[in-house]
């Protein structure tokens, strides 16, 4: 099944994250990620879900998510025309003699290290999905003792704004 | 960047359904929480509430107490206060209210709000919540029912802010009644109720994210008149949102305009008279032999508020298989979920009706009306050769149909409501009584809820006090809910019940009989001829302050139901002990194709399935 991004801009209030979630799941969809937060407007904050869905079936979801008083907008973003990033946290266990060829992967892969011990690295990645996998397969043959991970935020490309829009339409 | 959807934000008046303006006393008021909880709902145009109190809940029964423009019905079970409040918004199309306590009293409203919400039934639903400091503590008598019932109603709030409290009065009354009617809980802390505020209705609705319908696009309403005009085998599928949206005038013009068939949905019936000589009566599992042949048959299928329910379509990928599919709801999510759709019409059904019909004429200006002779004589050959009917009882006991059908016959169907539980007594009842306007026939289709009958025929009574309303019940929804004939015989609602009682759990033992070899488990209810009769029906209706009858021959039955109709100051409860061998005809078996329906036990009738 094909992987859709979802931005969804709701109404900051009580309970909203889990009538979204609770939608996807009463309605038997599975969410691949997904991650919530404040927008550049008080009221308003941003759900990003991406869920494994053919196109009939989320043309169904959207249309229930719309229903929710307060969802204001719902927007899907395709590959091509937004950035879809993630972040991954790595604990990896690394002494001195195993240290540089990990920073050789972190480099590799124009990542950070934000955490060192003596016998552990953690290793903060941004990227696609695709970037984040191939970093996890290749760290994958040293002592990756722990993974944590966001879930998928986007935004589409160029100017226009989709908070504006559902703003403008909250005030007309 | 794909726009999914646009939800026209709602931004609206505040609903003051039936009272214009508030006494000017009431603005800016110091009052408490509970105070202003009773002054909002009678701000919001309630008069008539179902409900019981309890410790949470208890601020607002005391403030209650002095509204004289609320009446309070006092139940005997919370579930009774939700399908009264049901029967009462489907019988008068206002919101119904029901009010319950915390914890028990409000997990108890759970069925009947889940109801509301599968048939689009306006209700508001209040309930007390332990005080804010307690919530989440596992306090006495605390439920989250805002987490509870969110799958299951339109949309819910919890209230701790005693200022809060009336504008999420007025906006649980704009959701219930707006778009898409259903059930909207307020979950009101008691601290809330218990604390100072100072009265303010809201102006304004400011709901930016609801979408209370938008107009019909002239486009697509055309193209669905040019299919109208242009089908040979067209039918009107009509469902409940046509009963709901009051646009029963404007079906009767398509009707006669078109001159195509019409089937009318369980939640429909009434939506156009029975009467009427295009009706083909009711589609689906137990429908006609006529409305479910001329759907398999249909080159044009204009569902009109219908959700293409599993009991009605059948098994999906055969359902009306050569139709082009036009659909239109108020609600845009009905749309293409079950069924793909060749044209949308998004509105509601009135607005529809508006554009749709002045469209038709203009059609039939162009090209005439379409020759639909060849259909109708199809249909008719059908009707003729399978009408709705009954066999003769084997073992010498009233035939339920037979009850059923003088019940419609001897009542005045400008004047009665009926009700129904859920089984074989609300499939006769759907079939043979003949409805002749809406809102007359109340049942739960989509939960099916056993035990709704005698709730909501006390909500219907209070809401429409002028016309008789007979429940039809089955012995074992029956015993659900009966307690609520002691509110009924205690507030003067004199309603009337009809128990077809065959003695057991009616529809099981039918499917027992046809899918499980005979082997009746755990259906057998004893309450009939010949058993212990446990309970005793007439002297559980005398002991709850009902008048008790018993018919047990079909000869008894006229004389029987006239007796209960000229009781009128008290409830009547009639115990028609009937055979319970009688099964619901014709049926198209669960997960099977319409095309294989049975008009009786081993008789399926073929049509051609050439053209």
């Amino acid at each position: 099944m094909p992987k859709h991004t979802l931005s969804v801009l709701v109404e900051n209030k009580p309970g909203v994250l889990a009538r979204v979630a609770g939608l996807f799941s009463r309605r038997a969809f599975n969410i691949h990620s997904l991650a919530v937060g404040p927008t550049e407007h008080p009221e308003i904050s941003r759900i990003t879900v991406v869920v494994d869905v053919d196109e009939l079936p989320l043309e169904q979801v959207t249309k229930q998510l719309n229903k929710l008083v307060h969802v204001l907008k719902i927007v899907e973003l395709d590959r091509e025309r937004s950035v879809q990033r993630e972040l991954v946290l790595i604990k990896v266990r690394a002494d001195s003699r195993q240290r540089s060829d990990v920073l050789q992967v972190v480099d590799l892969f124009r990542a950070h290290v934000v955490d060192v011990s003596t016998d552990a690295l953690v290793i903060e990645a941004i990227g696609t999905p695709e970037k984040l996998d191939a970093l996890l397969a290749a760290l994958a043959p040293h002592d990756v003792r722990e993974i944590v991970q966001s879930g998928t935020v986007a935004v589409g490309r160029g100017a226009r704004s989709i908070t504006e829009r559902a703003l403008d339409r909250a005030s007309a | 960047m794909a726009q999914v959807q646009t939800p026209k934000p709602a931004v609206a008046r505040a609903p003051s359904v039936r009272r214009p303006a508030a006494e000017p006393t009431s603005v800016g008021e110091s009052m408490t929480g509970a105070q202003a909880l009773i002054r909002a709902l009678e701000h919001a145009g309630a008069t008539d509430i179902f409900g019981l109190p309890g410790g949470a809940i208890l601020p607002a029964y005391d403030p209650l107490m002095d509204s004289t423009k609320l009446r309070h019905i006092l139940v005997r079970h919370e579930q009774g206060a939700g399908h009264a409040a049901q029967g009462y918004a489907h019988a008068t199309g206002r919101p119904g209210v029901c009010i319950a306590t915390s914890g028990p009293g409000a997990t108890n409203l759970v069925t009947p709000i889940a109801d509301a919400n599968m048939d689009s039934i306006p209700l508001v639903a209040i309930t007390g919540q332990v005080g804010a400091s307690f919530i989440g503590t596992d306090a006495f008598q605390e439920a989250d029912i805002v987490g509870i019932t969110q799958p299951i109603t339109k949309h819910n709030m919890l209230v701790t802010n005693p200022d809060d409290i009336p504008r999420a009065i007025a906006e649980a009354f704009f959701i219930a009644t707006h778009g898409r009617p259903g059930p909207v809980l307020v979950d009101v802390a008691k601290s809330a109720m218990q604390s100072m505020t100072t009265y303010r209705w809201p102006s304004r609705i400011d709901l930016p994210g609801f979408n209370a319908g938008s107009k019909p696009h002239a486009k697509t309403v055309n193209e669905a008149a040019r299919l109208i005009a242009t089908s040979r085998r067209p039918v009107l599928y009509v469902g409940g949102g046509v009963i709901r949206s009051g646009a029963s005038a404007g079906l009767r013009r398509l009707t006669d305009l078109s001159g195509a068939p019409v089937v009318t949905t369980l939640m429909a019936r009434g939506a156009l008279p029975d009467s009427h000589p295009q009706h083909l009566g009711m589609p689906g599992m137990h429908g006609t032999v006529a409305a479910v042949a001329a759907l398999q048959e249909a080159d044009l299928v204009v569902a009109l508020g219908a959700r293409f329910d599993d009991r009605v379509t059948g098994k999906l990928d055969s359902f009306a298989p050569n139709a082009t599919i036009v659909h239109a709801d108020i609600d845009p999510a009905e749309i293409g979920k079950n069924r793909a759709v060749d044209v949308p019409i998004v509105g509601d059904l009135k607005d529809v009706f508006a554009e749709l019909v002045p469209s038709l004429e203009e059609e039939h200006l162009k090209h005439g009306k379409p020759d639909l002779e060849a259909w109708w004589r199809k249909i008719d050959d059908w009707r003729e050769t399978f009408p709705l009917g009954h066999a003769p009882t084997e073992d010498g006991l009233s035939s339920p149909q037979h009850v059923i059908q003088r019940l419609g016959e001897l009542n005045d169907p400008e004047s009665t409501i009926f009700t129904a539980g859920v089984g074989q007594h609300q499939m006769w009842a759907s079939q043979f009584i003949r409805y002749e306007r809406p809102k007359t026939w109340i049942n739960s289709g989509g939960l099916g809820t056993m035990g709704f009958s005698v709730p909501a025929a006390m909500g219907a009574k209070v809401g429409v006090p002028g016309e008789t309303v007979w429940a039809i019940d089955g012995d074992g929804c029956f015993q659900m809910t009966n307690q609520e004939l002691v509110t009924c015989a205690l507030n003067d609602i004199p309603i009337k019940v009809a128990i077809i009682n065959n003695s057991s759990l009616g529809m099981v033992r039918q499917w027992q009989t046809l899918f499980y070899n005979q082997r009746y488990s755990n259906t057998d209810l004893n309450t009939g001829h010949g058993t212990v009769r446990t309970p005793d029906f007439v002297k559980l209706a005398e002991a709850m302050g009902c008048v008790g009858l018993r018919c047990e021959s079909d000869a008894d039955v006229d004389a029987t139901i006239k007796r209960a109709n000229e009781i009128n100051d008290q409830p009547v409860v009639v115990d028609f002990t009937v055979s319970k061998d009688a099964m619901v005809w014709p049926m198209v078996a669960a997960g099977t194709s319409n095309d294989e329906i049975q008009y009786a036990k081993g008789i399926a009738p073929q049509w051609d399935r050439e053209e």
